[in-house]
């Protein structure tokens, strides 16, 4: 009975949309065919007012009636179909959840709708550029990966958290913060600090460094998940607060950086919502080793991944700015790339007591 | 030199006062007299330790004699392929079954063989055949039997034998292998070897029993007797060795099972230790062409060889000689040798010696002379290798290969190729059923990755060990079975179901040992192998490529048939479960006959029939039936 009164919701009605493209074309006795914007570096644009990665109008055609094609298509359908029971059940899942939900043999064969879960998450984002519906409206959660600690009060499902009353291991960021699932009820705090790994993070929190400089500490641990990002976001957005990027010296660190900054080449469409395009990079830069003393011998050598990787980066519009380019090529010439770990060499407390008050007293970063 | 000696001999003699029997010949100076000392160092010599007692030639030339053969081979029994118990096992049955044919077929008898293996008990209670150490083998023949003369010498003295002086294709060439299956028993049991022989039925039975004089090489009666015996004719010798019976790769058993594969003509009764009877029926009744006896090939010679027929001809002229005693040298091709050399036609052949016979040697070598004949050659031929596999091996295509002959060194010899090619109709049809239990993350349908198993025969005799020395398996690994669909990774054999067979036929193999285990690696033989091989390779690439194609045919329709289902299921729920579910499934389905074509697929799949593919000497298995080349009475294994 519900059912029947239940209105689809607008994301609801576009999943329902793909089901539509198949009768219709079966209709006209055409190929029913899907267009599905192409997620590539070769399909975004650097915009450089708005500090953005966006994507471009390039699509992919995806056919029924093609053998390379065929099973892709009947593996969106069945993602479609599932997202759709999602929504009329207003649950949420996680991308695991959806392959093992899609997953069976097909009648009369042996074959599997989906082999392994690498093959089902690709189509989800596919959806998700397709439909122009973000993940968390699709109602599919990333992991819980992130935590924060600092001045900062949060109502979540109706519980108050105080995220400066929750000891060393701080509040687990949920994957979707979004106002009506997460409110922030009161922020203090001066500006963010993103780290990018967590055993720095928990230095910093069990060192009491939010206190000291007041500040609200984020970790994604590694490439920041969606609500880590979002988060940051908000409290960028809402707050006013600066927010400062503490990532390893490596081609990788940068590149989380410059995610979280301009937005990721794979998910561009959803840099608006995510992206802080005045994010700034506090370290660990290829300068930082002279400036601060570390000995080569804690350096790693640059293998030939982390090279054919930084120069790529140097290739990207939004690495073009001069000191970038240069802080790039510091660490090519360099040979070497440093962790933040890195810094235990000269003490435990060096990030804490030395390394992170001088970086901001002397305000040096990089935009 | 000399001058260099003298004044060494001289500071050495006081020192040698001292050795209990100074001589002056002595050629061998003790080690002391290696390092020249100075002048000086002369008169401590004496005081200097003792040096070690040297040996003179003349005590050295009273060690010196002869050694015999079968000394000779006692100490390296490996040489002669009894390294270990198990292959020693192995070496006898095989050298007794081998004289068995042999005789059989010169005598142009149908080969009826019955090899049987006991566990021969030392104590009360014989052990299980697999702990077991010592073996009784009885090889029984129905061929023309040996006379009574003939039988010590042939079983008990090494390098007796008819085969060895003739350029004929036989099995045995040396006149080692029974004599030395017989010694190693000897020398592992104390048994002596046991002979009945019968060449008639009106003629009685011999029985022997006879040893090894390792020392003399010559045989030592033990006993002789007339016995009545069952059998009208035919040789039975009775063997009792140190042995290890284990089944698996290059054992006994598989010897009897590849033996058959390359002898289909032969009826054989295989009576394992455990006590099982294996009987594999002929499926050929023919008996292979008898070999003829050759002359050897001039280019085939080697110049201490032609020295010696120059000595050992009856002719009394060069080109006599010749002509006479080589194959393909013509009267006019023996004038022309011998005026190449500057020779006189009036030369005897007796008189050639130093520069003119090696003059002859180089002119025979210009001379353009016709290949050897080749009816000295009796090949398998490819219908009887055919139903050799396939009587013995499971698969869905068999085909097989004849190569015309060729000569290497001037000895004839020809390759013969077989090739089995998947696991069955049965097993096919066993494995789709299996296909259908859904699979798991990370499995996959092919998890094997059995490799083909090569078989390797010379005149008909498998070679069971080092096979990686042997030209056969070198001819297999650098064939390029990619290109006709196997995959095979670098350096290695061929993957897949498969069996290949190679069998070399020719009056001399070159084995790379006496235990006759590999063959030498010539180009002109690995050449013939690797054509062979490749025709066998196309006509497989040929079979499996059609296989292939009606496969994906069928399949890209199928691929669209299933998913029509899902992809209309999911439609259906998205809408709610509002859909014209068998309108919308029609439509699509109509689509997918359009774009894929359906009637060319059944064609492909040979479902409207088809023949036997146009491939020749071969057959071709489906679960319908057989095709191609399967001679009458040849049943496969069941």
């Amino acid at each position: 009975m519900a059912t029947k009164t239940r209105r689809p919701s607008t994301v609801e009605k576009k999943l329902i949309g793909i089901a539509d493209v198949v009768v219709d074309a079966a209709q006209r006795r055409r190929d029913p065919t899907l267009a599905i914007p192409v997620r590539a570096l070769s399909n975004v644009t650097f915009n450089e007012r708005r500090g953005l990665i966006e994507m471009g109008k390039r699509k992919q055609a995806r056919s029924f009636f093609n053998v390379a094609m065929a099973k892709r298509f009947m593996q969106t359908v069945l993602v479609a179909d599932a997202l759709a029971e999602l929504q009329r059940a207003n649950l949420t899942t996680s991308l695991r959840e959806i392959y093992y939900r899609t997953k069976h043999t097909i009648k009369n064969s042996h074959e599997n709708t989906f082999d392994a879960q690498d093959e089902s998450d690709p189509l989800i984002e596919d959806l998700e550029v397709t439909l122009a519906a973000l993940r968390e409206e699709l109602h599919v959660r990333a992991e819980n990966r992130g935590s924060v600690v600092g001045p900062l009060v949060l109502a979540d499902d109706g519980d108050t958290v105080n995220c400066a009353r929750l000891g060393k291991g701080g509040y687990s960021v949920p994957s979707i913060v979004e106002p009506e699932y997460v409110q922030i009820r009161r922020c203090t705090a001066d500006f963010v600090l993103l780290v990018e790994k967590g055993t720095q993070w928990n230095r910093l929190s069990e060192d009491k460094f939010w206190r000291r400089y007041n500040c609200v500490l984020l970790t994604g641990n590694g490439q920041p998940p969606r609500g880590v990002r979002r988060l940051a976001r908000r409290l960028h957005e809402e707050y006013e607060l600066p927010v400062y990027v503490l990532v390893d010296n490596d081609p990788w660190g940068y590149y989380t950086y410059s995610v979280i900054k301009q937005g990721s080449i794979n998910l561009a469409f959803e840099s608006q919502r995510m992206a802080i395009p005045k994010a700034k990079f506090i370290g660990l830069s290829s300068a930082d080793p002279e400036s601060y003393g570390l000995p080569r011998n804690v350096g790693i050598k640059l293998n030939d991944k982390d090279i054919a990787r930084a120069r790529e980066l140097l290739s990207y519009t939004w690495f073009s700015k001069k000191p970038w380019q240069e802080e790039i090529r510091r660490m090519l010439a360099s040979g070497l790339k440093y962790e933040l770990d890195a810094l235990a060499n000269k003490d435990f407390q060096y990030l804490t007591k030395r390394y992170l008050p001088r970086k901001l007293k002397e305000k040096d970063w990089l935009d | 030199m000399a001058s260099k000696a003298a004044p060494r001999t001289a500071k050495k003699k006081p020192p040698k006062r001292t050795v209990t029997k100074p001589t002056r010949i002595a050629a061998k100076p003790a080690p002391a007299a290696d390092k020249p000392e100075p002048a000086v160092a002369a008169n401590a010599a004496p005081t200097a330790a003792k040096p070690a007692p040297t040996v003179t030639a003349v005590e050295m030339g009273a060690r010196q004699r002869d050694i015999s053969v079968s000394e000779f081979f006692t100490k390296n029994r490996h040489l002669l392929g009894f390294d270990n118990p198990r292959k020693a096992l192995l070496t006898c049955v095989k050298e007794a079954v081998d004289n068995a044919l042999d005789a059989c077929e010169e005598a142009g008898i149908l080969p009826d063989i019955v090899v049987r293996l006991d566990v021969a008990a030392q104590g009360e209670t014989p052990p299980p055949a697999s702990q077991a150490t010592r073996f009784r083998i009885t090889v029984t023949d129905n061929g023309p039997g040996i006379v009574r003369q003939q039988i010590p010498p042939i079983f008990a003295k090494l390098l007796y034998g008819s085969k060895f002086h003739r350029l004929r294709q036989s099995r045995g060439q040396q006149g080692i292998g029974i004599s030395a299956a017989g010694m190693y028993g000897q020398l592992t049991t104390g048994k002596p070897v046991i002979i009945i022989s019968r060449t008639s039925a009106r003629a009685p039975a011999h029985y022997f029993e006879v040893q090894i004089d390792t020392k003399k090489n010559e045989p030592r009666i033990l006993e002789k007797k007339q016995i009545t015996w069952e059998a009208p004719r035919g040789t039975q010798v009775t063997l009792e060795v140190e042995g290890r019976y284990q089944k698996g790769r290059a054992s006994v058993d598989e010897y009897v099972e590849q033996t058959i594969i390359a002898n289909p003509h032969v009826k054989l009764t295989y009576v394992t230790p455990e006590g099982e009877t294996k009987e594999f029926a002929r499926p050929f009744e023919q008996l292979p062409a008898s070999p003829r006896e050759i002359k050897p090939h001039p280019y085939g010679i080697e110049l201490g060889m032609l020295l010696k027929m120059l000595q050992d001809t009856k002719s009394h002229t060069l080109p006599g000689f010749l002509a006479g005693d080589f194959s393909r040298v013509s009267a006019a091709v023996a004038e022309e040798i011998v005026k190449t050399a500057g020779l006189s036609s009036r030369t005897r052949p007796r008189d050639v010696h130093g520069q003119a016979a090696e003059n002859l040697y180089k002119a025979i070598q210009t001379t353009k002379i016709m290949a050897p004949p080749t009816n000295c050659l009796s090949p398998i031929g490819e219908s009887a290798i055919l139903s050799g596999l396939y009587q013995q091996i499971k698969g869905e295509f068999y085909t097989a290969v004849s190569r015309p002959p060729a000569v290497y060194r001037g000895n004839p010899f020809i390759i013969e190729a077989g090739l089995a090619y998947g696991r069955g109709p049965e097993a096919a049809e066993a494995g789709a059923a299996k296909k259908e239990i859904p699979l798991a993350e990370g499995e996959s349908h092919d998890d094997d990755h059995e490799l083909a198993r090569v078989i390797r025969y010379a005149n008909r005799v498998p070679l069971l060990y080092q096979p990686s020395a042997c030209a056969i398996t070198r001819a297999v690994l650098d064939t390029t079975w990619r290109n006709y669909g196997i995959t095979q990774s670098r350096g290695a054999l061929p993957a897949g179901p498969m069996v290949i067979v190679v069998h070399m036929a020719s009056v001399w193999v070159p084995f790379t040992s006496e235990s006759k285990e590999a063959i030498a690696d010539y180009d002109e033989i690995h050449k013939e192998i690797n054509l062979a091989l490749r025709e066998c390779g196309r006509r497989l690439g040929a079979f499996l490529r059609r296989r292939e194609r009606a496969h994906s045919e069928f399949r890209r329709r199928n691929i669209f048939e299933l998913y029509i289902e899902e992809v209309v299921a999911s439609c259906n729920r998205l809408k709610g479960g509002r859909l014209p579910t068998a309108k919308l499934k029609d439509q699509l389905q109509k689509m997918a006959q359009k774009l894929t074509g359906g009637a060319r697929t059944d064609e492909l799949m040979g479902r409207n029939g088809g023949g036997p593919e146009g491939l020749p000497h071969s057959i071709i298995v489906t679960p319908d039936g057989v095709e191609g080349e399967v001679p009458p009475g040849v049943v496969a294994k069941a």
